[in-house]
């Protein structure tokens, strides 16, 4: 990059710059027409010089060019027309002039404009691309968010200044030249007074700037930091609440924010001083053409015509001038930017762009043996971690890395990963340096997981799938619209020096999925067997299950939804385990859901609570007065609330207990006691319910007998709210069935989740390992259906969040293992990537994943750093690490012989 | 069976003999009602234990591991309390608890029975006793066992 932002938009933008100016330049034309049209209107046809006689007409758009020294001339006579024509004539050139000008103008401006929005995206790509870049170690020591806000905040202005940073000091200082020059031309002396005042102005103005510069440098620096800051405080939340030092953290922004403010309070003040100054030198110019041309005039030497000559001509100059300080102005700011940004991004040891070329698909060598020859590693502190190692792993073993002391065999796993760089010594991947050769050999044939992971935002699928996306593989097809907008991305990205890749073509290369030979089929091998490797298949469907979808957006899925449902209900008939569940039957009470889930016979976007739409709504009660269960509703309710409030009444607020009624707190309880204790309500008029009824109705609706066994809800009574369903539905108003989904054992229901969905009925009580029993009968009828696997695919659509947020961290570190082992590569390094996890799952997964590698055709080698040392008898060969060195080396069998440390390590 | 009904059965217990109906009604409500069916297991030897079951109707039998497989050490009916010791000491279950017929039995969560107990004072001292009834009895069975075996 260069040093300086104006020689970094000459060297993007020179032929662009040059045709500007000419186009400005050329617009200049019409702009002094355009001054010189309305003397000659008011002059000619108007105050009627040329016009004395009434028939006198005038030659209109007459000219005569005669070219110098080869005598030739041509010319035009014009149109003869009278003094009105005249005047018609010439206010249209005017008319046409002010077109003309304005559409230079619109021109210029939107062509400056395009100009420096393709250097803010040059820039801006430049700067990520630099970050892709950047040296393992230095990308330790970056802050996520100053970068973001360098990238997309700072270097805005940039974009702006492009368009003026040429034309401005062009066009500005040949106006101010030639007002200094008219002004000497009128007089010298005075000329030279302008002159004088105007280097003053040049030379003290910038140089009082430069504190403006400092204070500028520092607001931006700060202003960063509190980026960084904000972003600590959003990603730290957890942690600053977990100890107690949300005010820590206040005073920290608060007095950053007062550092922010001192600085920008400064920077204001030197702001309109320098203006100050600058507005007053302008003002003096005058002040000693009054003083010295009075003086002159007044002695006779200057005549009165050339001193109001002079003063004139210097209305021209202050104008332009000012406006040239402030594009000066604008350089150092924009400057100033630029270096901070600039300094950022210069790092020494960048990777070499070569590294990182895309490279297609295609036959890729088999590697042959990985091997550290001599490695000495250093940590971020500087002390060696590694020394002076050889390791060298050959295709198709297992070996398992173990740390006695110190952190060795982490370091050496890292270093095999690529994310540390030796300090001595080379890590070759057959006889070649990994550092030298391309992230498209090493990226692809060395598949490094951490403990570290970090996820993209999108679906777990897009994860998963994620280290399979190198290079564009299969185009996507544009047509019509589309092809021509393509046409038109790749020829601005092009422009602006960025990269044409289609973010839209196939990017997942099955080529490189673990099982099969490159069929779509087999990538979809790799993911299940992958997910069954780290034990991750149940929790995919879990989140699957927990989901909802739009059945519009996808019918298909919908109906083999309602199809599980049925064979289910089906295989459980069958199996005589029909008591299971109780299914939402039109004409059957469902004795384990709510009154409401059984009046409505439906299910609601949004929980019953008393602001719901439905309930607050008083056609709600109106219907249910009209099926006759408002009394009965009420009755009932005050029976519940009689027996909760005896139950809860007197209990603390944060009693345990009342996790057992989630919808009521004992802010409810003690309402509804008050409720209770009063008598005699007075009743609203025209046959409204009172508040109290209305809230014994709510209690009512949330009953379930089996749950409240209060022995209230009659056979009759639900008889009769059976009966009501049909009647209760219609006589709501329209918009409120629409909150209502209604339940039709052959349909869909969109606001339910997909578990419902299929269960479609309550789960009953009368079998204690029901839900076990159930899930393994589910999971029979689901794999002979064929359902699991779309089940999974739902789940895969799941949306993990920012980093996998929504996931668990035992979650992730499956994820982060399964993303490693879909694709294939021929070795594998895996840093303890199973922290946190049981030691018996732990073993399990260690198990799954070499049985899994083991599979593979191309013969992959693994690389294991374990925390557990006995599960290094799963591996070919042990290197145990002792402070950077390695001690022991062998089979587990040797060394569990031979080796007294190995020995007590293991026991 | 209604609350009412359970909390006149859970009265009967020693342990709640002096606990306010009130707060009966409360642990009676807070409790899950489940069924078991024959040959279903309420819990296994082994296990963490967070929950007391308390059997409103049908009998369960006691399992204890042998090398020989399950046997059965004793069987118990309605109106009785299982699985409370290792609540109060927080061991795993000293054996299987498995349906004898169709049980039907109150969960009674540990945490739960803990609050119980806080309010109660007097409920502490009648577990105790009643425990150390069982400690007693435990013990006269095995010293008979002891003394058979060397006859």
């Amino acid at each position: 990059m260069q040093k300086t932002l104006l020689r970094y938009i000459w060297t993007h933008t020179r032929p662009q710059q040059v045709f500007i100016l000419l186009i400005v330049a050329l617009s200049m034309i019409p702009y002094f027409l355009a001054f010189d049209l309305p003397k000659q209107i008011i002059n000619g046809p108007i105050q009627g010089q040329g016009f004395e006689d009434l028939s006198t007409t005038q030659n209109f758009l007459d000219f005569s060019i005669s070219i110098p020294f080869v005598d030739y001339s041509f010319g035009f006579d014009g149109f003869p027309l009278d003094r009105m024509q005249t005047l018609v004539a010439l206010s249209s050139v005017f008319l046409l002039l002010v077109i003309i000008n304005g559409a230079f103008k619109y021109y210029i401006n939107t062509y400056k404009g395009r100009l420096g929005e393709r250097l803010l995206r040059r820039i801006r790509f430049e700067l990520v691309d630099r970050v892709l870049r950047f040296p393992p170690r230095h990308a330790k020591s970056l802050n996520g968010a100053e970068i973001a806000s360098m990238i997309k905040d700072e270097v805005e202005p940039f974009g702006g200044f492009t368009g003026d940073a040429f034309v401005q000091p062009a066009l500005l200082g040949g106006q101010a030249l030639a007002a200094l020059f008219f002004i000497i031309l009128q007089n010298f002396w005075l000329g030279m007074v302008a002159a004088f005042m105007v280097a003053i102005q040049v030379i003290i103005i910038p140089k009082m700037r430069r504190r403006l510069i400092e204070l500028g440098r520092q607001r931006q620096i700060t202003a960063r930091r509190l980026a960084g800051k904000v972003n600590e405080v959003v990603e730290g939340l957890g942690t600053i609440h977990a100890y107690d030092t949300s005010n820590f953290e206040r005073a920290d922004v608060a007095s950053r924010l007062g550092e922010i403010y001192r600085i920008r309070y400064d920077l204001y003040q030197w702001k309109f001083l320098v203006k100050f100054l600058n507005n007053f030198l302008s003002q003096v110019t005058p002040f000693l053409f009054y003083l010295i041309g009075g003086y002159l005039t007044l002695r006779g030497t200057l005549d009165v015509g050339q001193l109001v000559a002079v003063i004139n001509a210097y209305k021209d100059l202050p104008g332009p001038l000012k406006e040239l300080i402030d594009w000066d102005q604008a350089r150092q700011d924009v400057q100033v930017k630029y270096e901070q940004v600039f300094e950022n991004f210069e790092v020494e040891d960048l990777i070499n762009p070569a590294i990182h070329t895309l490279t297609p698909a295609s036959e890729q060598p088999r590697s042959d043996t990985l091997q550290a020859v001599s490695v000495s590693l250093n940590d971020d502190s500087g002390a060696k971690v590694v020394d002076h190692v050889n390791l060298k792993i050959d295709r198709g073993q297992t070996v398992a890395l173990v740390d006695h002391t110190g952190r060795g065999a982490e370091a050496m796993a890292e270093a095999f990963g690529r994310l540390s760089w030796p300090s001595s010594g080379r890590i070759c991947l057959g006889d070649q340096d990994i550092r030298e050769l391309p992230e498209s050999i090493t990226g692809r044939h060395i598949s490094y997981v951490s403990t570290d992971s970090y996820f993209f935002h999108g679906s777990l699928k897009d994860n998963l799938l994620y280290g399979l996306k190198h290079a564009p593989v299969k185009r996507y097809e544009y047509d019509g619209k589309e092809m021509r907008q393509r046409i038109w991305e790749i020829r601005e990205a092009k422009k602006a020096g960025n990269p044409h890749l289609d973010i839209r073509a196939g990017w997942v290369d099955y080529s490189y999925a673990a099982l099969g030979n490159g069929a779509k089929e087999d990538l979809q091998k790799s993911l299940l067997a992958a997910l069954d490797a780290v034990q991750l298949t149940d929790d995919v469907l879990e989140l699957a299950l927990h989901s909802t979808i739009n059945p519009e957006e996808d019918p298909k899925f919908a109906s083999q939804v309602v199809e599980m449902r049925q064979a289910l209900r089906t295989r459980m008939n069958e199996l005589g385990m029909e008591s299971l569940v109780i299914p939402f039957e039109p004409d059957k009470y469902n004795s384990q859901a709510t009154v409401a889930e059984n009046l409505l016979f439906g299910a609601t976007l949004a929980p019953l609570t008393p602001d719901n739409e439905l309930l607050s709504s008083e056609h709600f009660y109106t219907a249910l007065n009209k099926v006759g269960l408002q009394r009965p509703f009420v009755d009932m309710g005050r029976t519940v609330a009689t027996n909760l409030v005896e139950i809860f009444g007197g209990l603390p607020a944060d009693h345990p207990f009342f996790r057992q009624i989630t919808t009521l707190s004992a802010e409810d309880i003690s309402y509804y006691q008050s409720l209770l204790q009063r008598k005699n309500e007075p009743r609203p008029v025209n046959f409204r319910l009172s508040g109290a009824d209305k809230a014994f109705i709510r209690l009512t609706l949330e009953y379930i007998e089996p749950r409240y066994r209060l022995g209230i809800l009659t056979t009759e009574l639900q008889d009769k709210i059976v009966g009501s369903r049909e009647l209760f539905y219609t006589e709501l108003p329209a918009h409120l069935r629409e909150l209502v989904e209604r339940y039709d054992p052959d349909k869909y229901v969109s606001v339910a989740t997909l578990r419902e969905n299929i269960i479609f009925g309550k789960l009953s009580n009368s079998n204690a390992d029901g839900i076990i029993e159930l899930r393994t009968l589910a999971g029979s009828v689901s794999r002979e259906l064929g359902f699991a696997n779309q089940l999974l695919k739902a789940g895969l659509d799941y949306d993990i969040g920012a980093g996998g947020r929504r996931l668990t961290p035992i979650q992730r570190r499956k994820l982060n293992l399964a993303r490693a082992l879909i694709r294939r590569s021929d070795y594998y390094v895996f840093n303890k990537p199973l922290p946190g996890l049981e030691r018996h799952t732990q073993e399990e997964i260690v198990q799954n994943v070499l049985a899994f590698l083991g599979q593979q055709e191309n013969d992959p080698a693994v690389i294991w750093v374990l925390s557990n040392i006995s599960l290094s008898r799963l591996f070919d060969k042990v290197v145990m690490f002792d402070g950077g060195a390695i001690l022991e080396e062998g089979s587990y069998e040797t060394l569990e012989q031979e080796s007294g440390t190995f020995k007590a390590l293991v026991a | 069976m209604l609350l009412c009904d359970e909390v006149q059965l859970l009265r009967k217990l020693p342990y709640f003999a002096e606990v306010d109906t009130c707060k009966l009604k409360l642990l009676a409500f807070a409790s899950e009602r489940v069924t078991f069916k024959a040959g279903q297991r309420l819990f296994t030897q082994g296990d963490a234990g967070d929950s007391a079951y308390f059997i409103l109707s049908g009998s369960v039998e006691f399992l204890v591991s042998t090398p020989d497989g399950p046997v059965k050490v004793s069987e118990r009916g309605p109106n009785s309390i299982v699985g409370d010791i290792s609540l109060l000491c927080d061991g795993p279950r000293s054996s299987t608890v498995q349906a004898a017929g169709v049980v039907e039995a109150l969960k009674i969560n540990k945490d739960y029975l803990f609050r119980i107990m806080d309010d109660c004072p007097g409920m502490t001292m009648k577990m105790t006793r009643a425990i150390a009834e069982r400690l007693r009895l435990t013990s006269s069975e095995l010293d008979q066992v002891r003394a058979l075996q060397k006859a």
